[in-house]
Order: C-alpha cells, then structure tokens, then sequence
C-alpha cells in the first residue's frame, strides 16, 4: 500500500515537471522572437562583423542547437536533455552553463530564503496561537495585530519602504549589494558580519510581508482547536497552562500549517526573487532579472525551470514528512 | 365580525440607504476598503483634469526635481511639481495618474476574464461531471504547484517587448490566473447541486439551462463577486511583479514600471528617494484596498463568520 502512494506522489511531480518543462519549451517557440538572431544582431550593430556573416552565424549556431530539426525530435531532445538537468549554455556569458550560474547564485537565495521563511513561521505561528489563547494576556495578544496590517503587502513594497527609512533617511543599513564594495569576499569573521548586516533589511522585508498570513491561519486553527475534548480534559486533569499551550495546543494546531508551508512555497520564493532584485543581491532573483535585461533566454528558461521543480520536489517531500509529525496519518 | 388590530405597530422597513450605511458600519474592513478606493478614484478624477497627460512620458519636464509638496514655503509653490520629477524627465504626478488607472485596468480587466472563465469552466465541469471534470481537475491540480509567475516570466519575455501594452498584460495574467476561481466556483456548484430545491427543480421538469441560471446561479452570486475581487488582486498583483522585473510595456507609466525605472537608475544611491515611493506608496494603497474589501466581501458571501453587534 505504502509503496503505491510513493509511486502515485513521484509520478505526479513528474508530471508536473512534465507540463513546467513543455511550457517552457513551447510558448518561446510560439513567438517570431528568435533569441540567436537578436543576439547576434546585437552584435553585429555595436561592430564585430558584416550583416551578411549575420545569417550563416545564425544558422550555423541553429544547427548547433538542433533549431533546425523538426519540432518533435526537438522536444524530445529537449526532455531528454532536462531528465539529466542539463539546461543549455548562457547566451552572454558563453562557456558558462545555466547549471553553473544557478550553482553559483543558488546558496545566497537558499541562505536567505531558509532564513527568513522559517523564522516568518516560527514567529507568525506563536503569535497567532497566543492571539487566540483564551489565557494569555491581552498585551501579548496585541503584538499580532500590526503584523496582520501588514498581510496583503508584498514585500518588495515594504522592501522600497525599508530601505527609504532605515536605510536612505537613517543610515542604518547598506542601500543593496551582498556585502561592501572595496572588502574581498573569503570566510573570516568581519566579512561574514558585513555579509549579514546585508541582508538583515531584505530578510526583515521578506519577514514582515508573510507573519502575517502565518498568524491569521494560525489563530483560525487555535480557535476550532480550544473547543476540543482533549484539551477541556487537560485542563481538568490539572496540568500547567503552559504545558496544555505547547503539547495540547500549539502541536495539533500546527500540524495543517505545515501543509501550509508547503502550498506557500511558491510565493515564497517568487517574493525571494523579486526582493533580492531590489536590493541586488546575488541570488536567483537577481540573475534572472539581469537575464531579463539581456535577453539572456537560455538563463531566463532554466532558472524558471529550476525554481519550478524545486518548488514541485519540496512540495512533494513535505508531504512525504507529514506521517512523521502527525502519527495518526499511516499514508494508506 | 370584529376587525382585529394587531396590538403592534406594523414593522417600518428602513431605507435601503439605511440598511446599507448599517451593514458598513458592522461591516469594517469593507468600509475602509472602499474608502482607500474612493479616494484613490478621486485622485486620479482630479489629476486626470489637472495635470497635461503627456508630462507623464520622457523628456516632457525638467527632470529630478524634487517634490514641491514638501517645500512649506506657499509663495513657491507656482511652476514646482508637486511629486517632483524623475530622472527620464516624467512628471511623476502625471505620471503617477496615468499609472494607477493603468494598474487597475489591468487588474480589472484580468480579473473580469479569470473570473469568467472560472465561472464557466467551474459550473460545466462540476454540473456535468465526467471526462470534462475529471480533466478540468487534473489540469488544475498540476498546474497549482508551478509559480504562476515564472511561468509569466517566460510568456512576457518571449514577446516582442515594443509589442507589450496594457492589454497583453492582462492577457499575460488571465492565462494562468484562472485555475483559482474554476475550483472555488466547482467546489462550490458540488455543493449546491446536491441540495434540495435543486433536486425538485429537477423532479418539476426544469432543464439543464434553467437550474444552472435560475437555481444555481444566483445563490452562488456573493462567491463570483467575491471571486472576482480576489482575481482583480491577483491582476493588479502579478502585472505589478512582471513590471517590477522589467517585462511591463516599456512606455507607460505603471507602478510597478516606475519603481523598476528607478531601481535600475539607483534612485536611493543617487538620493531621489520620490521616484521609488509614490509608486510603491500608491499600490500599497491599491493591494491593501482590495484586500480589505475582499475580506468584507468573504463576510458577505459566508454569513457563518459574519459579525453581528
């Protein structure tokens, strides 16, 4: 029975790596857009070479890509070329692989993402279990609410607002970049405290934009849970209020967020993308705008493709984690 | 025979107006929310009488003026620029409301389009049921996992971007903005079409056409309206997102253009600190608006959460 779920869950994120990838293959050549050509041309236009060399380069690098082959044989090549994660070559950087250009950007997103999204949780969880604890006092219930102002802003907008505060007005924080300019990057510890005064304004942007809707979901759940038998029973066994909050409470509620987690994965790291654009951080997000800007088409597809099947496989594997967390859940 | 008098007074129907000015006052988020949309209406009705609209395009005005506003000395005032200017020459008044009526076109063109498109394919697959809904589910399903806006990403910069206007935008959007609202609207036919007075519609001879619009339809018209608030979000959401990556129609001024013109100009490190924020302050407005009254709209449709005083 187990082995069958598995088996049902892995080939639906190969399914939906399937649709992501024929997405990404079809709707480019839908378009008259040739990105060869347009490189190419950009080329020749600041000097390099006659117009006329234009169409042989051209045809010669379709060749090379198998452009010229039919459409078919093209995906299939092109499906086949992804089941081994090869993601073509940058347009503008040449030698370089796409995979090497995700490698080397991916650790600053996975760095701030990881972050910030867990602590986002964390944070939002407690208070929205504290706001709808009927116990805790109303201090700590109030706490929750101007993060729940804050919910339907992205953070890219509260991003703009930080940096105009904290860091143009007060001067608190550095205006963008991973660390300062003029400092070689290596492991020791003064550079590993600029790189983190860095991204503390991104983080705290990317924090502020989903508590939020953590400590709504969260108060939701509290509520329905309060009502329980087996927490009325603990409390009528006696026990410590705290220990009816963490262990009756708080754990039970938490289990559907988890779920939660999971389904905001995509927002989180489409958040992620933009706002590491904005500050200009190294990340995914930065080399896929500077991608965008140079009509680098091959980087644009690839990292859009890895973004896709790591939000999909994440998904899968949270889900795969839940019998852990929630007993009761046998998969069968 | 005695006429009877009923010992109370027959009961006074207040005014509709009334009724309305009531349920707002119950009613919060949805009051403010429509508040933040009238005054962001009238500011846009008033700049649209004001100011000269092609100062909202390059090179029309001294460029990186600061704000006038801020200047407190009145006498000043004449010949400044109220929002300052920015570094391409665009009034950034102007500019802010061609912007905004822009950004909410889209938004409610998108959303108008997702949420019919929701709307037909909800009511066919749920009411029919069969290989189509199984299809329409599965397709749903797959594509829920995919980041909707890399899949944007891909569909803005494989078009020409000279041919990118307001209206490919919102068709950008509409293209995968729609799986939201088919399964909201599909869940909820499932529902409905189980109930009771569906069921003697049926026994009474009432056809597929006439349960669907007569029956159906109008019980489920709060969730349409409350679907298409939360697509309008979305719109105006997702159109902001591509712009602020570079993939907006170039020439016009849209909110999220305008705070990526002045990204990319480093309008922070250069200390034009106006170009970025009226922008970002506007669609503050915007998103926080709509969120409200999509929260207030939710009360409406779902009369479980709805307050009572």
């Amino acid at each position: 029975m187990r082995y069958r779920l598995i088996l049902r869950r892995i080939s639906f994120l190969i399914m939906v790596i399937w649709a992501a990838s024929t997405i990404t293959f079809f709707i480019p050549r839908m378009s008259d857009r040739n990105p060869i050509r347009e490189r190419f041309a950009e080329l020749a236009r600041t000097g390099g070479f006659s117009a006329g060399d234009l169409e042989t380069i051209v045809a010669s690098y379709n060749k090379k890509f198998g452009l010229d082959k039919p459409l078919f044989e093209q995906y299939t090549d092109y499906i086949g070329s992804i089941a081994q994660l090869d993601l073509g070559v940058s347009l503008n950087r040449f030698p370089k692989t796409v995979l090497e250009i995700i490698m080397e950007s991916l650790p600053w997103t996975i760095a701030l993402l990881f972050v910030s999204s867990i602590l986002s949780f964390i944070i939002g969880n407690l208070l929205g279990a504290i706001a709808a604890w009927p116990k805790s006092p109303s201090w700590m219930r109030s706490i929750a609410t101007p993060f729940v102002l804050f919910m339907g802003i992205p953070p890219v907008l509260l991003a703009i607002f930080l940096l105009f505060l904290l860091a143009f007005k007060l001067k608190l924080f550095p205006l963008g970049q991973a660390y300062s300019t003029g400092i070689a990057p290596d492991w020791s510890y003064t550079f590993m405290l600029n790189v983190m005064w860095h991204q503390i304004l991104p983080a705290i942007s990317l924090i502020l934009g989903s508590v939020g809707g953590w400590v709504l979901s969260m108060r939701g759940m509290g509520v329905t849970i309060q009502g329980e038998d087996y927490v009325n029973f603990a409390e009528h066994k006696g026990l410590q209020g705290g220990v009816i909050f963490r262990d009756y409470y708080l754990r039970n509620a938490m289990l559907p967020q988890v779920t939660g987690f999971a389904l905001a994965l995509g927002s989180i790291i489409t958040s992620g993308a933009v706002v590491e654009g904005l500050y200009a951080l190294p990340g995914l997000g930065s080399k896929l705008s500077q991608a965008i800007q140079s009509n680098d088409f091959l980087v644009i597809y690839g990292i859009v493709l890895f973004i896709t099947m790591s939000v999909a496989t994440l998904m899968v594997l949270v889900e795969f984690l839940y019998p852990l967390l929630d007993p009761r859940i046998k998969q069968d | 025979m005695t006429t009877l008098t009923s010992p109370v007074a027959p009961p006074i129907q207040p005014s509709r107006w009334k009724l309305i000015r009531g349920y707002l006052r119950r009613n919060k988020s949805l009051l403010v929310g429509l508040l933040i949309l009238l005054f962001l209406i009238l500011f846009t009705l008033t700049g649209l009488f004001i100011v000269d609209p092609k100062h909202a395009f390059p090179l029309s005005v001294r460029s990186k003026q600061p704000p006038g506003l801020l200047d407190f000395a009145i006498e000043n005032w004449p010949g400044k620029l109220p929002l300052g200017s920015d570094f391409f020459g665009r009034d950034m008044y102007a500019a802010m409301v061609r912007g905004l009526w822009q950004t909410a076109l889209i938004g409610v063109l998108s959303g108008a389009a997702g949420t019919l498109i929701g709307v037909v394919l909800g009511f066919t697959s749920a009411y029919f049921g069969g290989l189509f809904d199984t299809i329409v589910k599965g397709i749903c399903q797959i594509l829920t996992p995919i980041p909707v806006f890399m899949i944007q990403i891909i569909i803005a910069s494989s078009l020409d971007k000279r041919d990118v206007t307001i209206f490919t935008m919102a068709g950008i959007v509409v293209m995968l903005a729609w799986m939201a609202p088919t399964l909201v609207i599909r869940s909820q036919v499932l529902s409905m079409k189980e109930r009771q007075f569906v069921s003697v519609a049926k026994l009474s001879g009432v056809g597929n056409g006439g349960i669907i619009f007569g029956e159906i339809m109008p019980n489920l018209l709060p969730f349409i309206a409350a679907a298409f608030v939360s697509q309008v979000f979305n719109g105006v959401f997702s159109s902001f997102y591509l712009a602020i990556v570079g993939l907006g129609p170039l020439r016009e001024p849209l909110l999220g253009n305008l705070i990526w013109g002045a990204q990319s100009q480093g309008a922070f490190f250069n200390g034009w600190w106006w170009w970025p924020i009226w922008p970002a302050f506007a669609m503050v407005l915007i998103l926080s608006s709509l969120a409200l009254i999509n929260m207030g709209m939710d009360e409406l449709a779902n009369p479980r959460i709805r307050k009572t005083e």
